[in-house]
């Protein structure tokens, strides 16, 4: 190529980079003013905010925002973050923008778990949140070896037949659990944990999911320009120097940790992870270099808005599985009639 | 001249232990600086002889050398410096920009967790024009032709600088003027001295460009050498099963088989 059309051409591109930077800055101070503004949102008593004369007077106010607050908001956040982070990995390893963190009987295997400990093991919240964890990564494994005993089809199409099958098999048992619940104090809570929400998140739950977190985080992190390679097909990013096979388990296993985490104290809370990788491809294209952060800082902001209404919009709480399910499917029905979605043909 | 470039000796190869195999005790050597055609019939072996010299499928006895170096030593990035795929078809989930897909090939050059620099993005950009669509880096890879398409994969192939190309039937999707503009770029590319590795079942392509000639047949070599001497009337009928002639018209040679 003549030299000044390649540097112009890796000016432009350089440009694009720039500005597309320049959004995903953006967005990052839209969270943190987002996440300190809902810090002082609320209904003590009425919906409002709480005011810096409040702040400097009230001790109660004060213990509200740091004991009940900050914890809370940082769950979502956390929540939002890693949903939305692995619903894009998860897309990418699957080359499927239709998968999401749930996937691989990973929600499905929590709720069950979660379901099964409300029955049977008398439902403390912390035997509850081991259990979802435990079930979410079994159904993870499960999927994963049903998956390697299937005879035909490539990777891909083999571990998404088996994540179906293995959903299945604990949204059954689900079922029978919900069946034989006491109608009376069992099947509320377990539809309760099915909603999902943050209504009881303490310190104790935050600091109990944020080491799988941030760890599993801090990998997709690191790889996120990688993430374009593995969603070719498997010889074809083998030719390329990748080991596809390791390094898609590595990655699995780095979405999934956090999102069990995250679902065991949220329970089930729906679309985020689908909705959010769309957004971001929607406005930064599709190479995860960039797509990654910006899922992860959208994920954050969509969280933090939801849970924000959950808890100010009526004077008891609502269900936040059910606002970002009601937000995530307009937003999505939104993204389709605008042909945001884009799919090979 | 490396006579040593790639070997295979006695390959076996099956994809299930049950069924009989796909690569039949195979030997072949590839020469180094030629365009090689693995030609056949359907089910011949094609794609699995050319996965097997990728390192992707591992044969299951036999042993497959590059550079005198068996295949499986090599570890992932410096095969991925050394060999280069070009795939059939490739089904692209995303929209990403022409640019960006072509960057990826730069993969085994980047360090464990780096990203493209400015440099990769020249030389993304130098095999973009090298394939002759330079100026659709910034459309998107969903929005281009199939021709195009192809030319991508290509310009990826030649970011990874490869001393072996393999391309798995390169020309069945394309119309005339994307095969000759294919077909120039091979050409060009052998003569700067990369080996040409392709499979296809077309023999007026394998006569059209190859220097020499495979002749597969159930998983196992017919005949090997140059293509003059291998594609001809006898063995064309008999690895297709059909009457084939080839016939010389003005100096070139053409297969008749209807």
């Amino acid at each position: 190529m003549n030299s000044a059309i390649k540097t112009a051409a890796i000016a432009k591109t350089q440009v694009t980079t720039a500005s597309r930077r320049a959004i995903l800055i953006w967005l990052g101070i839209g969270l943190f003013s987002l996440f300190l503004f809902s810090l002082f949102l609320g209904r003590y008593p009425s919906p409002g905010l709480i005011s810096f004369d409040q702040l400097n007077t009230d001790e109660l106010a004060q213990r509200l925002i740091v004991n009940l607050r900050l914890p809370r908001l940082l769950t979502a956040l956390l929540l939002g973050v890693t949903l939305a982070a692995s619903g894009t990995v998860f897309q990418m390893l699957f080359s499927n923008p239709l998968v999401e963190p749930g996937f691989l009987g990973v929600s499905q295997g929590a709720a069950f778990g979660a379901a099964f400990c409300i029955v049977f093991l008398g439902g403390a919240a912390v035997y509850t949140q081991s259990m979802a964890v435990i079930f979410a990564l079994a159904g993870l494994g499960l999927s994963y070896l049903l998956g390697r005993k299937i005879r035909y089809g490539g990777w891909v199409l083999r571990l998404v037949l088996a994540g179906i099958a293995v959903s299945a098999l604990f949204s059954a048992g689900l079922g029978v659990l919900k069946y034989i619940a006491d109608p009376l104090k069992q099947l509320p809570e377990i539809t309760f944990w099915l909603l999902g929400g943050l209504s009881s998140i303490t310190w104790r739950h935050l600091i109990s999911i944020l080491p799988a977190t941030l760890a599993g985080l801090l990998i997709l992190y690191l790889f996120r320009w990688r993430l374009n390679l593995l969603a070719l097909s498997e010889e074809t990013a083998f030719s390329m120097g990748a080991a596809p096979k390791r390094e898609r388990i590595l990655l699995l296993t780095a979405a999934v940790f956090p999102t069990a985490a995250v679902i065991s104290v949220a329970g089930m809370v729906g679309w985020v992870g689908l909705i959010m990788p769309h957004i971001a491809r929607r406005l930064f294209g599709s190479d995860t270099r960039l797509t990654l952060p910006a899922s992860m800082l959208l994920g954050g902001i969509f969280a933090i808005l939801c849970d924000d209404l959950a808890r100010t919009l009526l004077p008891g709480e609502i269900p936040l599985g059910i606002l970002t399910s009601l937000l995530g499917a307009l937003v999505f029905i939104l993204l389709m009639i605008s042909h945001g979605l884009k799919v090979e043909k | 001249m490396n006579q040593q470039f790639l070997t295979f000796e006695n390959v076996f190869f099956g994809y299930d232990k049950k069924s009989p195999p796909v690569i039949n005790g195979l030997n072949l050597q590839i020469n180094e600086g030629k365009i090689a055609s693995i030609l056949g019939p359907n089910g011949a072996g094609k794609t699995t002889l050319l996965f097997l010299a990728l390192g992707w499928l591992r044969c299951s006895s036999g042993n497959i050398s590059l550079l005198g170096k068996p295949l499986q030593n090599y570890n992932r990035k410096s095969l991925g410096k050394l060999i280069a795929l070009i795939p059939q078809s490739e089904h692209i989930p995303f929209e990403y920009t022409v640019l960006e897909y072509v960057l990826l090939g730069r993969a085994p050059y980047l360090p464990p967790l780096g990203m493209p620099s400015d440099a990769d993005q020249e030389i993304a950009l130098e095999a973009l024009e090298r394939v002759g669509i330079s100026h659709l880096y910034s459309n998107s890879i969903l929005g281009i032709s199939g021709g195009e398409k192809q030319l991508v994969l290509a310009a990826r192939a030649l970011t990874q600088k490869p001393r072996l190309l393999l391309l798995d039937e390169p020309t069945s999707h394309l119309d005339l003027s994307n095969k000759y503009r294919l077909i120039k770029i091979l050409r060009r590319l052998r003569d700067e001295g990369t080996t040409i590795l392709m499979t296809t079942h077309e023999p007026e392509i394998a006569l059209a460009i190859s220097d020499d000639t495979i002749l597969m047949n159930n998983g196992q070599v017919l005949s090997t050498g140059n293509t003059s001497e291998v594609v001809n009337d006898a063995n064309l009928s008999l690895i297709y099963s059909v009457p084939v002639k080839i016939i010389e018209v003005e100096g070139k040679r053409q297969v008749q088989w209807i």
